[in-house]
């Protein structure tokens, strides 16, 4: 039954990591980019965690050996991590490419261009 | 000195839970104990100034409950929505990007931060920019509707839906 | 159950392949950016799965170590390309 979550996670979590992976050649400019780039990772890699942690946690209740049990912990741990600094990374990108001067590709509206014009 | 011991502590905790399973004593050897809180505290005399700025609101338990709250419920269903839209949007190729701006009146650092951080991750939004005097976000919207644009103040609820009352309430 | 997790962080191996074709291709530099940002969060992922598959759990302390330098890595490259000081 367990394992059967262990699979499904693990199916789920790789299906949305190959997505990001085919969003990044597909999409045409940065932004639209980093759209797939973050959200699909950050997606996937909480369920590919998500199985190692099932599956430590079954070992350890299995075997009673604290060894899974400092895994998960430290898989979440990791997961936390991963939680805080992609977005955050992803922001620093998105403001880096705007200040340098790309604009987004076919944009219906850009109020920041506006913006940043207006102070000159 | 307050700022010391709740810096400290946090660090100590941190330190605790990396260690687990060292040894004999409940879970942790004596000598990782010891050695944890001589870093601990080296570290939280270093930093206080850094992480704490004169406002204890963060250690009202109420807070953090609400916190795991948002994260489990509303913010992973706007996750889960958002990678479906994602996917849907690779596999057709149908978008309509622009750059919008919008005003949560959010005031501290912290809900500015959590704020932009969930619109990264939710449906069709990525923050690009803030202003630094108002607190505006500037926000990369993958598919703009078109009657967010009338107003020209834009209204919040198009791009983010109830997340800045959420945060309000969290962090503020 | 040691297989599966290993024939996962094959499968992210091509995905790592996939985008690092973004990282050469890229037009411009945050492009390629965006493909090393990726890369990196891949690599955390599939360090995970071979702590699992093989149960050593040093691979996962160094995934947490390089998590925290890759954000590093990726802040500085934006403030270099922002144009201010490092």
């Amino acid at each position: 039954m367990i394992e059967i979550l262990v699979y499904a996670f693990l199916i789920i979590g790789l299906t949305f990591n190959l997505l990001a992976s085919i969003a990044l050649l597909r999409f045409p400019d940065v932004y639209t980019r980093l759209h797939g780039g973050t959200k699909c990772t950050t997606f996937g890699s909480i369920f590919l965690c998500g199985s190692v942690i099932i599956y430590n946690l079954r070992e350890w209740l299995l075997t009673s050996s604290p060894s899974p049990l400092i895994m998960s912990i430290h898989t979440f741990i990791a997961l936390v991590a991963i939680l805080i600094t992609n977005p955050t990374g992803a922001h620093a990108i998105a403001r880096a490419a705007h200040r340098s001067g790309i604009m987004p590709a076919r944009a219906v509206v850009d109020d920041l261009k506006k913006d940043r014009e207006g102070e000159r | 000195m307050k700022a010391f011991i709740v810096t400290s502590l946090v660090a100590f905790l941190v330190y605790l839970i990396l260690t687990a399973g060292s040894g004999n004593l409940w879970l942790w050897s004596y000598e990782e104990l010891l050695f944890g809180l001589m870093t601990a505290s080296l570290i939280g005399y270093l930093s206080r100034r850094i992480f704490v700025k004169g406002n204890y609101r963060m250690l009202n338990p109420k807070r953090w409950i609400l916190a795991i709250a948002y994260f489990i419920g509303p913010f992973f269903i706007a996750m889960a929505r958002a990678n479906l839209d994602v996917a849907y949007r690779v596999i057709t190729g149908r978008i309509r990007p622009g750059i919008v701006r919008i005003s949560p009146n959010l005031k501290t650092d912290l809900g500015i931060t959590m704020l932009a951080n969930s619109i990264t991750l939710t449906p069709g939004t990525l923050s690009v920019d803030v202003d630094d005097q108002t607190n505006d976000l500037y926000v990369h919207w993958i598919n703009v509707k078109e009657p967010a644009l009338k107003k020209k103040p834009r209204d919040y609820r198009y791009v983010c839906g109830t997340f800045p009352d959420w945060v309000r309430r969290i962090a503020e | 159950m040691i297989q599966p997790f290993l024939i996962s962080a094959l499968v992210l191996l091509i995905c790592i392949l996939l985008a690092a074709l973004r990282v050469i291709l890229g037009p411009t530099v945050p492009d390629r950016v965006v493909g090393l940002d990726t890369i990196n969060t891949l690599v955390i992922v599939s360090m995970i799965l071979f702590g699992s598959a093989y149960r050593e759990s040093i691979y996962i302390d160094t995934a947490i170590v390089y998590a925290l330098l890759s954000f590093v890595t990726t802040i500085i490259i934006a403030k270099y390309l922002e144009g201010g000081k490092i």
